[in-house]
């Protein structure tokens, strides 16, 4: 993150919304995201979570509403190239753990001849320094997971976006996609992540975002959060209830 | 039933006796269909990716002119090719009618819609499973081509592999603009029609079972080697 001229952040969605079909998912929500803090965004199935960072993210774009990143100046290349995204299923490319890296590096412009020790860097980062040669698609789920986390590392974002990173895995790899998402914070890294898992959220979280059916029910400190939620829906979410 | 074990006998004695002239029937035939999928495919594997990734107005309409086109009459093709090669045609001056050259742009025209379209339908099956994680790491849609014809790679062996049943398999194009003349143009099939309508079926036949012997040779070889790639990469 060193050598860049100005910070892409903050991130700010005005009265952002989404309809498909003509139904509308994501209503009008306005959210400032600052750099530095975990973001934990929450919420029950079909609250609009997913949707939400693939909003900020750029793969889907707001049908109302406006996004804007840092001063507002930025081309929209050069704005992608500063953010990384962690999928629930990562998606490798079927070639090597070491050259599904080395793709990335591509992508970013690092010259061929430095990419190969790059690659080989990041992977030992995430232990995956023996598996360097093994077809990444068929390492295990939680491996998977690590060299996508690797993949994202070698992009050096500003922002981390994590979609349900750990709903399909096992503790032992949930526990290692939380040490290496603790590392990107610990470089400077702003993460925004949605969850299911209560005990992942307040182990992370900085703050929490809470939707219900689309829109913006509260955002509030993780420690306030987790003591007591300010709407009723976060409360009955929190207690175990069926909300919608 | 007699004239079948006839030609299992005439096949045999043919293949055994490495016969010069079947062998030289034999190698054209690889040359113009192996040369015409090679091409269709260079042709033809990037163009259907490039279809299943670029929107344009009117790609709906391209989309169903070339799946159409998968079921081109090869005698259509190959009197097309025909106009366009004879000496008043606009490259007549090239001189190429009833040359091999010929007949592989006949098959090429005849095998390329196939494998467009075929690795239209891979790359954009590939496209719903990879768009949203290629777009977050800021693929650029060009590299994105290569990127997915090289990941499906096992499923579009599959289509060139029909692109070249395709071009083995037909007899209407090569024989119009190959003409058939002994030792320079005749294929494997353009010889079995003539040793059909001469009467001796049992060296048409003997000449069929050969060519099917063939074809499957090439595909077995590449359906053992595309399961044991696709063992390795998962």
């Amino acid at each position: 993150m060193v050598g860049r001229d100005g910070s892409i952040l903050p991130l700010e969605l005005s009265r952002v919304g989404f309809s498909a079909g003509g139904r509308p998912l994501i209503r009008d929500i306005s959210l400032r995201l600052e750099a530095g803090s975990r973001t934990l965004v929450l919420g029950p199935n079909g609250a609009g979570k997913s949707l939400l960072l693939r909003l900020c993210h750029g793969l889907l774009t707001p049908t109302g509403g406006s996004i804007r990143w840092g001063d507002g100046a930025m081309a929209a290349e050069g704005l992608r190239r500063r953010q990384a995204m962690v999928f629930q299923r990562p998606v490798l490319l079927r070639r090597s753990a070491l050259a599904n890296i080395r793709y990335v590096l591509g992508l970013m412009g690092m010259p061929r001849h430095r990419r190969q020790a790059a690659a080989m860097a990041a992977l030992a980062r995430f232990d995956l320094a023996d598996l360097a040669l093994r077809p990444a698609r068929v390492l295990s789920g939680g491996e998977q997971q690590r060299l996508a986390l690797a993949r994202a590392w070698v992009m050096e974002p500003e922002i981390l976006f994590l979609d349900e990173p750990t709903s399909a895995l096992d503790p032992a790899a949930t526990q290692a996609v939380e040490t290496a998402i603790q590392d990107f914070h610990g470089s400077g890294a702003k993460i925004v992540m949605t969850t299911h898992d209560l005990g992942q959220a307040r182990r992370l979280a900085d703050e929490v975002v809470f939707l219900a059916g689309g829109a913006l029910e509260e955002r509030t400190p993780a420690s306030i959060f987790f003591k007591g939620p300010a709407s009723a829906r976060a409360r009955a979410f929190l207690a175990g209830e069926l909300v919608c | 039933m007699h004239d079948l074990a006839a030609a299992l006998s005439t096949a045999a004695s043919l293949v055994s006796s490495l016969d010069p002239r079947v062998l030289a029937v034999v190698s054209l035939s690889v040359q113009v269909s192996g040369g015409a999928v090679v091409l269709a495919a260079l042709i033809g594997l990037p163009l259907g990716a490039a279809l299943a990734l670029f929107t344009f107005p009117g790609r709906g309409a391209v989309v169903v002119v070339l799946n159409a086109c998968m079921g081109l009459p090869p005698v259509v093709v190959g009197l097309a090719i025909y106009l366009l090669l004879s000496r008043a045609g606009p490259l007549g001056e090239l001189g190429l009618l009833f040359t091999p050259t010929a007949m592989m742009m006949a098959q090429t025209v005849l095998v390329l819609p196939i494998i467009a379209a075929l690795s239209r339908q891979v790359v954009a099956d590939l496209w719903e499973e990879y768009g949203e994680q290629l777009r977050s790491l800021g693929a650029p849609r060009g590299s994105v081509v290569l990127t997915l014809l090289w990941d499906g790679r096992f499923s579009l062996l599959t289509a060139v592999l029909a692109g070249f049943g395709r071009a083995s398999a037909e007899v209407g194009a090569v024989m119009i603009v190959g003409g058939n003349i002994n030792g320079v143009t005749r294929t494997m099939t353009t010889a079995i029609a003539l040793e059909t309508s001469k009467g001796d079926l049992p060296l048409a036949l003997a000449l069929g079972l050969i060519l099917i012997g063939l074809v499957t040779v090439v595909n077995a070889a590449v359906f053992m080697v595309g399961q044991a790639a696709k063992r390795g990469m998962g």
